[in-house]
């Protein structure tokens, strides 16, 4: 048993780090500001993060790599692959700002769904694009089997119709994967993904949102007004097979659950790091000697938050193992993503608090953290979502049992 | 040491996988394995010695267990087939023999009759003892150590806690003991019925720190002098062998090894609101005089004390999480099983979150405590994860305690399930320094 990191996975974290250090902060109170400004810097690290995948013959890391590893019938001893490398990579980029890296160019959520669900021939024709996700309606968000956007086979295509929010990088990417019921009336097996390239006719941004925090990533609405999508655009398995039934599409989220809670590691770490810094100044060290009850209050307020986060980072780190080793971990990838929104989350606010008027306001990103972290616990699943899928999995109970 | 290695250690597992107590667990193919696998790798059974702590044989210098190494660097959640086979075992022996003894054993204060008898068949102290002195250990363990230590407090903790106490002292006596000292105790540990041992560490106090003991040692002569009070000291009343924390004058804390029946020495039970079944006790010592060689360790081996009190934590940490593991255990089959309103209350997300919430921090603290336990056992640098382990596990030890109670409401306040003593144990176990060590 060994919980440390891989030395052979050093390079790429140090890597991120740089990119954090050298390209993200120095911008990131730029683009909290400038809402909806493209941040052109990032075209740049695009494409050095293409190249590096492309030659990595290790497989490679981002959103466009994740996949569940099939198990192999023999024993060939254990991987830390592909997953565990994104979410240490993440982790390193969101230390630096979420938000920009959120709006990477190609390593959208939509990319990893497609990593997910596409074929062989899909992959190579959606190769080097940046893809968006497009699953919440105003009437549909954590209850996603009751998507009232429809795509209704007609030939050679199938036509959507439909009005989709929250789609991040929606605005910047290249295609949209679009969530939509072959039948309304045939629940949740109905549901099939759909990649739309930009310009389709009848395919409309109708707006981005003006939000708390990530604002360096742009989060649009689009409509779908008869909007003729080609029928090879449809990710996976077109028949609606109710035994199977959202498997296909639900797999996607088992392999970006650890990525945001990898996110989550980053904002919160950022915070505690330099909260830490700004109360060396006050003379609070912080060297785990004291017990928890003899250390100073701000103290022992530091060691409960370093602990929370050390059980997210091992939590998603080990969600990420599983994925990586084709071991199913549908559970344990809401677990890390469970504790690990909530433990940024509070992270940031408390260190906000400690760091008084100086984590309030402007000079420090403390704020900034403190109103990002939130994204953190809701999207890809919010908390309350994440402690159905781990409820059901404990008590073994179907939906229908525990709603 | 015998003059036929492999003889010698075909007869201790004949002991072993012969005993009617694993043949009564059905862990006989374990036992074979076991077998197997300590065969292969030719360990030894030492000399029988009496318990009275004769040097039996010389050692010319200490045996060190060495490092583990992590052959492939990778980050890996595995245990090895040999942890898999303890594991097994542990857990079979959990099971039969702790769960339905716990119960009593609370009462009592005490371990059930025979207790002794069936743990020494389990061999587990042999685990702990190098092979050079009659036992099976060759490198460091402490993750075996803290998985053992997580499947017996799932049966309970207090026994798990006695079971255990006297290892940590074999385990502090290989760390740091002199060649001498392992010599002279150390065989005791590997043999048929070993002593009953415990560190003590923490003082009746509030606010008690372990960097700040009033327990006082001073030089007197060529020995020491030792004041002062000691307090949750499994086996206290019992115990053959005490490893004692004192602050020596103008040194630091130090351990001294304190032999039963030495003057001054005064010990009474002190029953705790959990792990009673460790018969929890007090020490008092009043003038105390130890000889110059009671103090653990010689020159540059003298005990690390901080390194003591980490790995002590990651062994109450580890029980913790067994306790916890058992809350979550039997809240899901009785949520599913009671019924209010007309269905199951774990139909019901007020009731779920919680049960969902006590899995997410019970995954939590083990996984601290096994990364503080491998890089221990690594030879890394391991006090701020031991620290932030301790913490997590005390700080969620006392919520999954409180919402295991709150699920079962009013049949969690009543002794007839087991709740009510895991709420006890892991209050217990959050407040005590020492008592095992791994």
């Amino acid at each position: 048993m060994n919980l440390e990191i891989p030395k052979k996975l050093k390079p790429l974290v140090d890597q991120a780090h740089v990119v954090a250090t050298e390209i993200f902060r120095p911008i990131s109170r730029k683009y909290d500001c400038a809402e909806h400004e493209y941040p052109f810097e990032l075209d740049m690290l695009a494409s050095v993060m293409d190249g590096m995948n492309e030659g990595d013959a290790g497989g490679g890391a981002g959103a466009g790599k994740l996949r569940q590893e099939k198990k192999s019938g023999e024993k060939s001893g254990v991987r830390n692959g592909t997953n565990m490398a994104t979410v240490l990579g993440l982790t390193e980029l969101c230390w630096g700002d979420v938000g920009l890296a959120l709006t990477i160019p190609r390593q959208g959520l939509g990319n990893a769904a497609i990593a997910a669900v596409a074929n062989e021939e899909q992959l190579k024709r959606f190769k080097g694009c940046w893809a968006s996700m497009a699953i919440s309606e105003p009437g549909a968000g954590s209850d996603s089997a009751a998507i009232r956007t429809t795509a209704i086979k007609d030939g050679d295509h199938y036509v959507l119709n439909g009005e989709k929010i929250f789609i991040t990088a929606g605005g910047r990417s290249d295609v949209v994967v679009v969530w939509a019921t072959l039948d309304p009336s045939a629940g949740r097996a109905a549901i099939k993904s759909f990649a739309v390239q930009k310009g389709t006719p009848g395919m409309q941004l109708v707006r981005l949102d003006h939000k708390l925090g990530i604002r360096a990533s742009d989060t649009a609405t689009i409509t779908f007004t008869d909007c003729r999508v080609p029928k090879e655009n449809l990710l996976g398995n077109p028949e609606i097979d109710v035994k199977a039934g959202f498997g296909g599409v639900m797999q996607t989220f088992d392999n970006t659950r650890p990525v945001v809670a990898a996110m989550a590691l980053g904002v919160g770490r950022a915070s505690l790091e330099r909260t830490k810094e700004l109360l060396k100044e006050r003379g609070i060290l912080g060297g785990y000697e004291r017990t928890l009850f003899g250390s100073t209050s701000a103290e022992a307020e530091l060691y409960r938050m370093e602990a929370d986060l050390e059980a997210a980072r091992l939590l998603t780190i080990k969600a990420a193992w599983m994925a990586d080793n084709g071991i199913p971990n549908s559970k344990e990838a809401s677990m890390a993503k469970a504790k690990a929104g909530r433990a940024a989350n509070h992270i940031t606010l408390r260190c906000l608090q400690l760091c008084a008027s100086v984590g309030a306001t402007e000079t420090e990103l403390l704020e900034k953290w403190a109103r990002d972290s939130k994204m953190l616990d809701i999207f890809e699943g919010t908390q309350q979502i994440q402690l159905l899928i781990i409820a059901r999995r404990l008590l073994g109970k179907s939906s229908a049992e525990l709603r | 040491m015998s003059k036929n290695p492999m003889a010698a250690s075909l007869s201790m597992l004949n002991r072993f996988s012969g005993s009617p107590l694993v043949q009564k667990l059905g862990i006989y193919k374990s036992a074979q394995k076991v077998a197997h696998v300590a065969v292969r790798e030719g360990f030894r059974a030492g000399a029988m010695v009496a318990r009275q702590w004769n040097q039996a044989q010389k050692l010319i210098r200490p045996e060190r267990l060495a490092t583990a190494k992590n052959p492939t660097d990778l980050f890996d959640l595995n245990v090895t087939e040999e942890q898999q086979m303890i594991r097994d075992t542990a857990q079979r022996f959990a099971r039969e023999v702790l769960r339905p003894a716990a119960y009593a054993a609370d009462a009592a204060c005490a371990v059930p009759e025979g207790f002794e008898a069936q743990l020494a068949e389990l061999g587990l102290a042999s685990f702990a003892v190098p092979e050079a002195l009659g036992g099976a250990a060759n490198e460091a363990s402490v993750v075996t150590g803290a998985l053992v230590a997580e499947d017996l407090a799932h049966g309970d903790v207090g026994l798990a806690l006695a079971a255990l106490a006297p290892i940590g002292v074999a385990n502090a006596l290989v760390r740091w003991g002199s060649a001498d000292q392992q010599a002279k105790y150390l065989p005791a540990f590997a043999e048929g019925t070993p002593p009953r041992a415990a560190i003590a560490i923490a003082e009746p106090r509030p606010l008690f720190d372990p960097n700040e003991l009033r327990t006082r040692a001073t030089m007197d002569g060529d020995g020491f002098l030792l004041k002062g009070e000691k307090s949750l000291v499994p086996l206290a009343e019992s115990a053959d062998l005490l490893l004692i924390a004192a602050s020596l004058v103008g040194k630091g804390p130090r351990i001294f090894i304190v032999e039963r029946g030495t003057p001054g020495v005064k010990v009474s039970a002190d029953p705790a609101l959990g792990a009673r079944a460790a018969g929890l006790g007090r020490i008092v010592l009043e003038d105390v005089r130890l000889p110059s060689h009671a103090i653990l360790g010689e020159g540059v081996d003298v005990c690390d004390f901080t390194e003591l009190v980490d790995l002590s934590r990651i062994g109450l940490c580890a029980l913790a999480v067994g306790a916890a593991q058992g809350v979550l255990d039997y809240t899901i089959q009785y949520c599913n099983d009671r019924k209010a309103f007309g269905e199951p209350i774990s139909n019901r997300q007020a009731v779920a979150f919680m049960i969902a919430n006590i899995g997410i921090e019970l995954e939590s603290m083990r996984l601290l405590t096994q990364r503080a336990a491998s890089r221990a056992e690594q030879g890394l640098p391991f006090h701020r994860e031991a620290y932030l382990a301790r913490v997590l596990c005390m700080e969620k030890g006392m919520e999954i305690g409180t919402n295991g109670v709150q699920l079962l409401g009013g049949h969690g306040f009543i002794k007839e399930h087991p709740v009510e003593r895991w709420y006890r144990d892991l209050m217990a176990l959050s407040v005590m320094e020492g008592g095992l060590l791994l």
